[in-house]
């Protein structure tokens, strides 16, 4: 870690560059440019949403949903199955060993019973798909993150209150300092600065 | 957005009213007609048995779809939600109709003043509380005349508070006081917790007291999520129709029916079913013989059948097709979907007030597999679907479209002065 640090203060690398805006209709405007001009790594950060900026910068929508709906599905089909294997299973292993479920008759239901059964299978299903949700949240993010370059930059700290920023990462393809930098000055910003790393 | 005169045309029905209420109010009282000289002309005791079940059916069925619309308006005072302005003039005008719906309920009240209520209710009938001890000890809150006294409160407090929050959305547009907002949000708490109380003991008082040896504490919470389910769908189909008859197109987006349908998901299909159920459950388990009773007459012959597509239609189906938001962003697809769901609703109705089984039946059997041969073929479970089950529905139906739209005449189809009317314009889900 501490060798990190010094390799920091001593070379800093630059890791983007950074325009500063004061409305969200020249965010939507700046987005807009940056798209169309086909860049892939950067991003926005807006101290509130701005309606229709994920469009405008491209972003396809998250398939999380999908995800969670089969996250529940399998939650539902465990569900079942915990209670058919603790319940109501009998069968043989290897023709060794005998399995047999804790038979525990309750006020003469059948063993597989379905409406004693829809509580465990429903609360399953929320359980999975609660847990996935989250889960695959911070994973797709890429969160929880506790250091990234913007946050050493004095300007950044009104991200959160009434500046409008667009970044563009040097990793990109199309980066270049002269043609970058060019293009951001030409959508009006407050101020334009490098960010290292 | 643009309020001025020139798209003034498209914020009102206009001429459109009458084009919608004149046929239906023709539909509608020609139905109500076809269904009392029915049983006149065919005479007979069960005539008259089957016309009144079959019209209490319909009105339970119209009549949620106005309680429902009034729980809506009410929420969205309370909540001093901006996104639902543009539609909540539809809500408001459904709504409303509690102050005529009482009408329609007046056939029902005067056979039970006139001491021929057992028709419907086995309670009403005075010789029939001499041998049952139940109802016996249940007669002083069931009771004829204390039946009537209440079904004239919650109409008084139905029809009070559609009018009332109809009436002040509507002056508003003209003088667009903010004054009119802080009074219907005064209000709407106190209207609330009326509403809850009143919706309950309705449901107790005209459906479930059509079994009256049999209880359910859930029963009031069933009732009202098959109202949320009745009206969530209704208004998305107003929604739709609105604008294909080109109204508020520009007004209401996809946004409002993906919200529409979020309801419609959440209360109508999820809400319903985890209520259906729970009360089901409880029942099932403790196996209690007076709290079987009521779903053993939905288990047998075609009630079954009925049980199965509820569950299928009302729940399963629809919470597949609703769960993504592509199906409620679509506006067709999510009105046919909701179509769907006020059939459902309906079907629901029916199975909470028709199905009965015969005393003589249950008198002779032993056993339960007895009592499932004694009921097998006949239509004695009260599974008999008839014309009048039709020309009831049809005929409230038809008189509830007309007075809805023509109240939408005199008004302005979304409310012009509210103070989150811009907010409502620029909603946006995500």
């Amino acid at each position: 870690m501490s060798q990190l640090v010094t390799q920091q203060s001593d070379h800093p690398r630059p890791w983007g560059i950074m325009a500063e805006f004061d409305t969200p209709a020249k965010i939507m405007q700046a987005a807009k440019h940056v798209h169309a001009a086909g860049y892939r790594h950067w991003d926005c950060h807006t101290p509130f949403p701005v309606h229709g900026l994920d469009k405008v910068m491209g972003i396809k929508p998250t398939i999380l949903p999908v995800m969670v709906f089969f996250a529940g599905l399998t939650g539902c089909t465990l569900g079942l199955i915990l209670q058919w294997f603790t319940n109501a299973s009998t069968f043989d292993m290897w023709l060794i060993v005998f399995v047999r479920g804790y038979d525990f008759l309750i006020s003469g239901k059948p063993m597989m019973s379905g409406p004693a059964w829809i509580p465990v299978i429903f609360e399953s299903t929320i359980l999975f798909a609660a847990v996935s949700t989250v889960a695959l949240m911070l994973l797709m993010n890429g969160l929880p993150r506790l250091y990234h370059p913007t946050l050493k930059n004095r300007k950044f700290l009104r991200a959160s209150e009434d500046r409008f920023f667009v970044v563009i990462e040097v990793r990109d393809p199309q980066f270049s300092q002269d043609q970058t930098e060019a293009m951001l000055k030409e959508l009006d910003p407050i101020s334009i600065e490098m960010l290292e790393d | 957005m643009n309020l001025n005169q020139a798209n003034n045309d498209q914020l009102r029905l206009g001429g459109l009213a009458t084009k919608i209420a004149v046929p239906a109010l023709i539909i509608g009282l020609l139905g109500l007609a076809v269904s009392v000289i029915f049983p006149l002309v065919r005479g007979g005791e069960n005539g008259w048995e089957q016309l009144f079940r079959s019209y209490l059916t319909s009105f339970i069925f119209v009549l949620t779809l106005s309680l429902g619309a009034l729980f809506f308006v009410l929420i969205q005072h309370l909540t001093r939600a901006g996104w639902s302005v543009v539609i909540r003039r539809l809500a408001e005008a459904v709504a409303a109709n509690l102050t005529w719906l009482w009408i329609l309920f007046v056939p029902v009240v005067y056979i039970m003043m006139t001491g021929n209520g057992a028709i419907l209710y086995d309670w009403a009938d005075p010789t029939h509380l001499r041998h049952d001890p139940v109802l016996k000890a249940k007669s002083p809150f069931l009771n004829p005349e204390f039946w009537s006294i209440r079904a004239v409160v919650y109409f008084l407090i139905w029809g009070l508070a559609g009018y009332y929050f109809y009436r002040n959305s509507v002056k508003q547009d003209e003088t667009g006081d903010v004054q009119f907002t802080h009074r219907l949000q005064r209000w709407a708490p106190i209207a609330v917790i009326l509403y809850a109380l009143t919706q309950t003991f309705a449901s107790i008082d005209w459906i479930m007291s059509l079994e009256a040896h049999w209880f359910s504490t859930m029963f009031g919470v069933y009732f009202f999520a098959g109202s949320c389910c009745g009206f969530f769908a209704l208004l998305c189909v107003m929604m739709y129709f609105t604008q294909r008859f080109g109204k508020l197109t520009n007004e209401i987006s996809f946004e409002h029916y993906q919200d529409a349908g979020k309801l419609l998901f959440a209360f109508g299909v999820v809400f319903w079913a985890y209520i259906a159920f729970s009360q089901y459950m409880l029942i099932w388990y403790a196996n209690i013989p007076e709290e079987t009773g009521w779903y053993i007459a939905r288990q047998l012959g075609a009630w079954k059948t009925v049980s199965i597509v509820l569950l299928a239609g009302h729940f399963v189906l629809p919470f597949l097709l609703l769960i993504t938001k592509h199906t409620k962003r679509a506006k067709l697809i999510l009105t046919l979907i909701a179509l769907w769901m006020l059939l459902m609703h309906f079907v629901d109705v029916y199975w909470l007030v028709m199905p009965h089984v015969p005393a003589d039946a249950l008198a002779n059997a032993q056993t339960y597999q007895e009592l499932e041969q004694l009921t097998a073929d006949s239509g004695s479970l009260g599974f008999a679907p008839h014309l009048l089950d039709l020309t009831c529905l049809v005929g409230m139906l038809g008189v509830f479209i007309a007075i809805t739209a023509l109240r939408l005449r005199k008004c302005a189809l979304m409310p012009m002065q509210d103070p989150r009317l811009s907010e409502s314009l620029s909603f946006e889900n995500i």
